[in-house]
C-alpha cells in the first residue's frame, strides 16, 4: 500500500472534528491565485482581507486530495541508506539493490541520479502549491524535491512496518548545517500532513549513516488529506520513533513509538544529531560528553576536551563544526566532510547549475577532492598538524582539536610524522 | 507664558529614569527634552548590533558610560548560524574608543570579540570597570591578558559561556600586584588550568570580591584556600568537584564554606562526587541560587542537598533529579522562582532517568512563585500542560523541550495544541515561550489570540501551513523576537504581515519554505528591514525564484544593509535600499 493510495482515500487527521468541514473548492487553487498577485498584498487591503479570510478557512480539505497535493519526497533516502557503512543498521536500497554493507559512493551517485530520473517522470503529476517550484539540489539529495508524486515505496527502503506501511531505516545524523529532521538512528517520524492550504512543506529528514550527515531526505508534503506516512523505524535501537498521528488509526500506530524500542534488537546507538535540536548549547553538550566519559575513568580527571571541533577548508569562506562523537570510523567522517564542503568545492569548480550538481554526486566529489589534491588533516593536542587516518579512530578522537582540509601540496610530509608520533606514543 | 524647568533640573530628574523605555518616551516629548535626555543618557542597550551603526549611536548619545550589545540571533547558540556570519564588535570598540573615553562598562552577547578588540578596550578607556562577554567567541587568553594588565580599575570580568581559545593559563598573572579592585570574576568557561598561585594571590588581595566562578580545572582541594581568602563572597562557582575522598580535604572544605556567611549562589560542580556535597550543607540555608546543571549526581544526593535549601529561588539541575526529586523540591522550596532542568543524555536512545511531565506538574503545584521554566523531557501530555497552566498563571517564561521532535501527547496521541493553548490563555503575563512536540496550526491560533504580552517565541517542527505563522504575526502584539526552525511556513504569511516585521527586533526562519522571490519582494516593500538570506548552496540566483532559502534573518534597522557579510549571506534588494538611503 503506497503513499498515494492513502491520499486517495481521504484520510482525516486526528481531531478533525475540531476543524470545520472542508470547503468545496480547494484552498490550494485559491492560494495559487493569490500567490501570483503578490502586489496585492501590499497595495490592497482587499487582497489582504481575502487572504486572511482564506487563511482562516479550515485547514482540512479532504476534497483537495484529488488535486494531488500530497507529495512525499525523499530525495536522498537512497543515497543515504546505501551509503551507510555498517553501524549495525539495516541497509536497503530502495531501488531494490540488495543489502549492502559498504557501498562505494559511485553506486550512491548512480542511484541518486537514477532515482531522480524515475521521480522526474512523475514530477508533473502532483504539484506542490507553487507551480514550477523546484527545490535546489543539495548534495544531490535535493534532486527529487520538486513537486512530484512519488511512490513511497520508491523512496524508502522496503522494511515492512507493523502497519504495512513502508518504513524507513536510516541512521540520521546531521552535523554542520544540514537539516536533519529525524534524529533517530534508524527511523523517521511519521509525517503528519494535515491540510496545507498552500505551499510546500519542507520535511527534511536525514537519512544517513553517521558518516553522511549531509544526506538529507527531503520530503515535501503538501497534502489536503491526512497523509499517513509512517516512517517509523523498526530496526535497531534508536529512540522511540517519532510519530505524528494523522489518522484514526492513530492509537494503534502510536504504539510504534514503543514499537520502535520493542523492535530494536541491536544495541541502541547514539541519537543522530540534528543541527539545532534539541536546543542545547555547545558548551553544555561538550561538558556533558566529557563528563560522561569521565565517569568511566577511574581517576576522574577532566576529559580530553571538546568533541566539537572546527573544520576549515583552504579557501572556504566559513568554518564548520562537527561533533566527532557522532562518527565511528574515518570513512564516516570523511563522507560527512565531503558532503559538508561539497557545495563550496563544486562552486569553485564552476559548476553553477543544479542539474550539474546532481550529476556530480558523492563519487565525483571524491574525485574532485582527490584530483584537486585535498587532504584531511588535524591538529592534535600538541599543536601538530597530521594527516587524518594514520592512527586508530579512538586515539584520533582523543587527540583531535581541529580539522582542516588542506591542499595536498601543503600536506606533504605530514603522514610520516603521524606514524612516527603514534609509534612514539606507544 | 510657558515656563520650563532649567535644563539642569530636567537632567537631574531624568537621571532617575533607568529604563530605556522611559527615556525613549521622555525624548519624544519635545525637542528640548530630546536634547537634554540624549546628552545625559549613560546606559545604552542595543539589542541587535546591526540595527544601528556605532556612528549613529555616538552622534545621538555623546556621554555614554555603559554599553550592552547583542549580536547573533539566539539560534546561533544551537549551531544554526554558520561561522563567520558576523556580529563583530571591533567596529563598535574602535568607534567608542574615539568618542567615549570615559566608558566604564561593556556587555556583549553572542558577538565575535577578537584579541585586538580586547586590547583596544584595555587601552582606550581609562576608567574601564566592567566587561561581560556572554556566549562570545573569537578571542584567546592573550586578549584576557591585555585586559588584566591594563585595566587598572577593573571590577568585573565575566566570560560567561564564551568560547575562548586557551593559549595559556598565565593571563591571570597579568593583573598587577597593586590591582585590588576586582569584585567579580567568572572564568568558568575556560578549559585549561590557570596559574593557581596567581589566582590565589589575586583573590587574597581583592577585598571586595563578591563573585568568583572558577573553571573546571581548579581541583576541589584548592577551594578552601580561595574561600578563606574571600569570606565576603556572595557567589561562588567551584571547579571540578571531585577527588578521592580524603577526610582532610573534606573538613577543610566544610570549614571554608562555613566561613562564607554571605554566600548565596553556588555553581560549578563539574564531575561532582556525592561525597563532597555535604561540605556545602552549612551554607544551604542561605542559598538562593544553585546551578547543579553540570553535576551528574543522582537523585537521592540531589534531594538531600536541595531539601536543605529552603530559600532557594533559582535551581538549574540535570534531569537526574527525576520526578521524585522535583517532588521534594516542590515541598521544601516554596520560594522557587526559576527552574531549569537539562537533559543528561539528550541523544540517548532510551530515557535514562525517570523524569517525566509529572515532575513539572508537581513543581507548578507546590511552588507558588514559580515564574520561569526551562524543562527538557521526553514525554508530555495536554492534561499536564493544562494543569501547569492552571496552577501557575504567573508564569513569565515557559520553555518546554520535548526531546523527540513532534512528539504527541503520549496519552492520547493528540497534538499538544490544547496544552500550550492553556498555557497562553492562563498565563497572561507570559513573555517568553518555546514550543515543542506535535503541534498544528491550532496552537498558533491560541497563541495569537491569547499571548498578548509575548515578546519572544521559539518554534520548531510545528504547524501545518502559513496560517500558523499568520496567527502569530497578526495576533501577538508585543512580539519582538520570533525564531522558527523546520516549520512549513512559506511566503504568504510573511508577505501579508510584512508591516509587523518592522515592529519586531528580528525574525529568524531556517529550513522553512520561504522562497527567494518572496524574500526579494519583502525587501523591496520594506526598505527599513534587512532581509538577509543565508544559504550555503551558493547565490540564490542560481536557483529558481520559487526555491526556498535555507535560512532567513530579517531585522529592522536604521543603518541599511550591513557591509560585513560573508559569502553565504545576501541582503535582499540591497541596491534598492542603498539607493534610497
Amino acid at each position: 500500500m503506497g503513499l498515494f493510495s492513502c491520499l486517495t482515500k481521504n484520510k482525516q487527521i486526528p481531531n478533525s472534528e475540531r476543524y470545520s468541514s472542508s470547503k468545496s473548492s480547494s484552498p490550494i487553487n485559491l492560494c495559487c491565485f493569490y500567490y501570483s498577485h503578490f502586489q496585492d498584498y501590499f497595495s490592497g487591503q482587499q487582497a489582504i482581507l481575502h487572504f486572511i479570510d482564506l487563511m482562516s478557512t479550515p485547514l482540512l480539505d479532504v476534497d483537495g486530495v484529488g488535486h494531488g497535493n500530497a507529495t512525499l519526497m525523499s530525495s536522498s533516502a537512497s543515497v543515504d541508506c546505501v551509503s551507510q557503512s555498517g553501524s549495525g543498521l539495516k541497509e536497503c536500497n530502495f531501488l531494490g539493490l540488495s543489502d549492502c554493507s559498504s557501498v562505494d559512493s559511485s553506486a550512491v551517485s548512480n542511484v541518486s541520479v537514477e532515482n531522480k530520473n524515475n521521480l522526474n517522470l512523475k514530477a508533473t503529476e502532483l504539484r506542490l502549491g507553487l507551480p514550477g517550484s523546484r527545490s535546489p539540489e543539495r548534495d544531490s539529495d535535493f534532486s527529487l524535491l520538486t513537486s512530484g508524486k512519488l511512490d513511497e515505496k520508491q523512496l524508502f527502503p522496503l522494511l515492512p512496518s507493523k502497519d504495512g506501511i513502508c518504513s524507513l531505516t536510516q541512521k540520521s545524523i546531521v552535523s554542520g548545517n544540514k537539516r536533519g529532521f529525524s534524529d533517530t538512528v534508524d527511523g523517521f517520524s511519521e509525517i503528519k500532513s494535515s491540510v496545507f492550504t498552500e505551499g510546500k512543506w519542507m520535511f527534511n529528514a536525514t537519512g544517513s549513516d553517521s558518516g553522511t550527515p549531509q544526506s538529507v531526505v527531503e520530503a515535501k508534503l503538501a497534502g489536503n488529506a491526512g497523509l499517513n506516512v509512517i516512517l517509523s523505524n523498526n530496526s535497531s535501537g534508536a529512540q522511540p520513533s517519532m510519530k505524528k498521528e494523522v489518522s484514526t488509526r492513530a492509537p494503534k500506530e502510536g504504539h510504534n513509538k514503543m514499537n520502535g524500542s520493542n523492535n530494536n534488537s541491536s544495541a541502541p546507538a547514539a541519537k543522530a544529531q540534528v543541527v539545532g535540536w534539541p536546543p542545547i548549547r555547545s558548551f553544555r553538550k561538550n561538558t556533558l560528553s566529557t563528563t560522561s566519559k569521565n565517569n568511566d575513568e577511574v581517576d576522574g580527571k577532566p576529559g580530553p576536551g571538546a568533541l566539537f571541533v572546527k573544520v576549515s577548508m583552504d579557501g572556504a569562506p566559513y568554518l564548520r563544526k562537527v561533533d566527532l562523537r557522532t562518527y565511528s570510523t574515518y570513512q564516516e567522517l570523511s563522507s560527512a566532510l565531503e558532503k559538508m564542503f561539497m557545495c563550496f568545492t563544486i562552486r569553485k569548480c564552476g559548476s553553477q547549475e543544479a542539474p550539474d550538481r546532481e550529476m556530480l554526486g558523492e563519487n565525483k566529489l571524491k574525485d574532485l577532492l582527490n584530483g584537486a589534491d585535498y587532504v584531511l588533516t588535524f591538529e592534535d593536542k600538541d599543536g601538530d598538524w597530521m594527516l587524518v587516518g594514520d592512527v586508530p579512530w579512538e586515539m584520533f578522537i582523543e587527540s583531535c582539536k581541529r580539522l582542516k582540509i588542506m591542499k595536498g601540496s601543503d600536506a606533504i610530509g605530514l603522514a610520516p610524522r603521524a606514524m612516527e608520533k603514534s609509534k612514539n606514543q606507544k | 507664558m510657558a515656563y520650563s524647568f532649567p535644563e539642569e533640573v530636567l537632567e537631574y530628574v531624568f537621571a532617575f529614569l533607568s529604563y530605556d523605555k522611559d527615556r525613549n518616551a521622555v525624548s519624544l516629548v519635545c525637542k528640548s527634552w530630546y536634547e537634554i535626555e540624549r546628552c545625559c543618557r549613560r546606559r545604552i542597550f542595543i539589542g541587535n548590533c546591526y540595527a544601528v551603526s556605532p556612528q549613529i549611536v555616538i552622534r545621538r548619545f555623546p556621554e555614554v558610560r555603559a554599553v550592552k550589545i547583542k549580536g547573533k540571533p539566539h539560534f546561533a547558540d544551537f549551531n544554526l548560524v554558520p561561522e563567520g556570519w558576523g556580529a563583530y564588535v571591533y567596529p563598535w570598540i574602535s568607534a567608542m574608543a574615539r568618542s567615549y573615553p570615559w566608558l566604564e562598562e561593556i556587555k556583549l552577547k553572542r558577538m565575535v570579540v577578537t584579541d585586538e578588540s580586547l586590547e583596544l578596550i584595555s587601552k582606550s578607556f581609562k576608567n574601564f570597570k566592567i566587561l561581560v562577554l556572554s556566549s562570545c567567541e573569537g578571542f584567546t587568553t592573550d586578549g584576557l591578558a591585555s585586559i588584566a594588565a591594563n585595566c587598572r580599575n577593573l571590577r568585573e570580568l565575566d566570560l560567561g559561556e564564551s568560547e575562548v581559545e586557551d593559549l595559556s593559563g598565565h593571563w591571570l598573572s597579568h593583573f598587577p600586584d597593586n590591582f585590588t579592585s576586582l569584585v567579580s570574576l567568572n572564568m568558568s568557561c575556560l578549559g585549561s588550568e590557570v596559574s593557581f598561585s596567581a589566582l590565589e594571590r589575586l583573590v587574597l588581595r581583592c577585598p571586595n570580591l563578591r563573585t568568583l566562578r572558577l573553571n573546571r580545572a581548579v581541583p576541589v582541594e584548592k577551594l578552601p584556600s580561595l574561600l578563606r581568602g574571600a569570606p565576603k563572597l556572595v557567589e561562588f562557582g567551584t571547579g571540578a568537584y571531585s577527588a578521592e575522598i580524603q577526610t582532610d580535604i573534606f573538613s577543610n572544605l566544610v570549614e571554608a564554606f562555613s566561613g562564607c556567611k554571605q554566600l548565596k549562589r553556588l555553581s560549578g560542580f563539574w564531575d561532582a562526587v556525592p561525597a563532597y556535597l555535604p561540605a556545602m550543607y552549612c551554607v544551604c540555608s542561605r542559598i538562593t541560587s544553585l546551578n547543579l546543571s553540570y553535576a551528574t549526581v543522582q537523585s537521592p544526593d540531589l534531594v538531600e542537598l536541595i531539601s536543605q535549601c529552603p530559600n532557594l529561588k533559582c535551581l538549574w539541575v540535570l534531569d537526574h533529579i527525576e520526578d521524585a526529586g522535583l517532588k521534594v523540591l516542590s515541598s521544601y522550596c516554596k520560594d522557587l522562582q526559576e527552574l531549569r532542568v537539562f537533559p543528561s543524555d539528550p541523544y540517548g536512545a532510551e530515557p535514562n532517568v525517570s523524569l517525566t511531565e509529572e515532575g513539572l506538574v508537581t513543581v507548578s503545584a507546590g511552588c507558588p512563585k514559580l515564574q520561569s521554566v526551562l524543562y527538557f523531557c521526553r514525554q508530555m501530555s495536554n492534561a499536564a500542560l493544562i494543569t501547569i497552566a492552571r496552577n501557575r498563571p504567573n508564569l513569565i517564561r515557559f520553555r518546554l523541550c520535548i526531546i523527540d521532535p513532534q512528539a504527541p501527547d503520549y496519552l492520547t496521541l493528540d497534538p499538544l495544541d490544547t496544552g500550550f493553548g492553556a498555557i497562553v490563555e492562563h498565563c497572561k503575563e507570559l513573555r517568553r515561550l518555546s514550543l515543542s512536540g506535535l503541534l498544528t496550526d491550532r496552537v498558533f491560533e491560541y497563541i495569537g489570540t491569547h499571548a498578548k504580552k509575548l515578546e519572544m517565541l521559539s518554534i520548531a517542527f510545528a504547524g501545518d501551513s502559513d496560517l500558523g505563522l499568520h496567527h502569530v504575526l497578526s495576533g501577538c502584539e508585543s512580539l519582538r523576537k520570533l525564531e522558527i526552525m523546520d516549520c512549513p511556513f512559506g511566503d504568504k504569511a510573511l508577505l501579508a504581515n510584512a508591516a509587523k516585521l518592522e515592529t519586531m527586533r528580528s525574525l529568524w526562519m531556517s529550513s522553512c519554505s520561504v522562497s527567494y522571490g518572496a524574500c526579494k519582494l519583502l525587501a523591496q516593500k520594506m526598505p527599513k528591514l534587512n532581509v538577509e538570506v543565508i544559504d550555503e548552496r551558493g547565490h540564490p540566483d542560481l536557483r529558481p525564484e520559487t526555491c526556498p532559502v535555507e535560512k532567513l534573518y530579517i531585522y529592522r534597522t536604521v543603518s541599511g544593509p550591513r557591509v560585513d557579510k560573508p559569502d553565504f549571506v545576501w541582503t535582499m534588494d540591497e541596491d534598492a535600499v542603498l539607493r534610497l538611503s
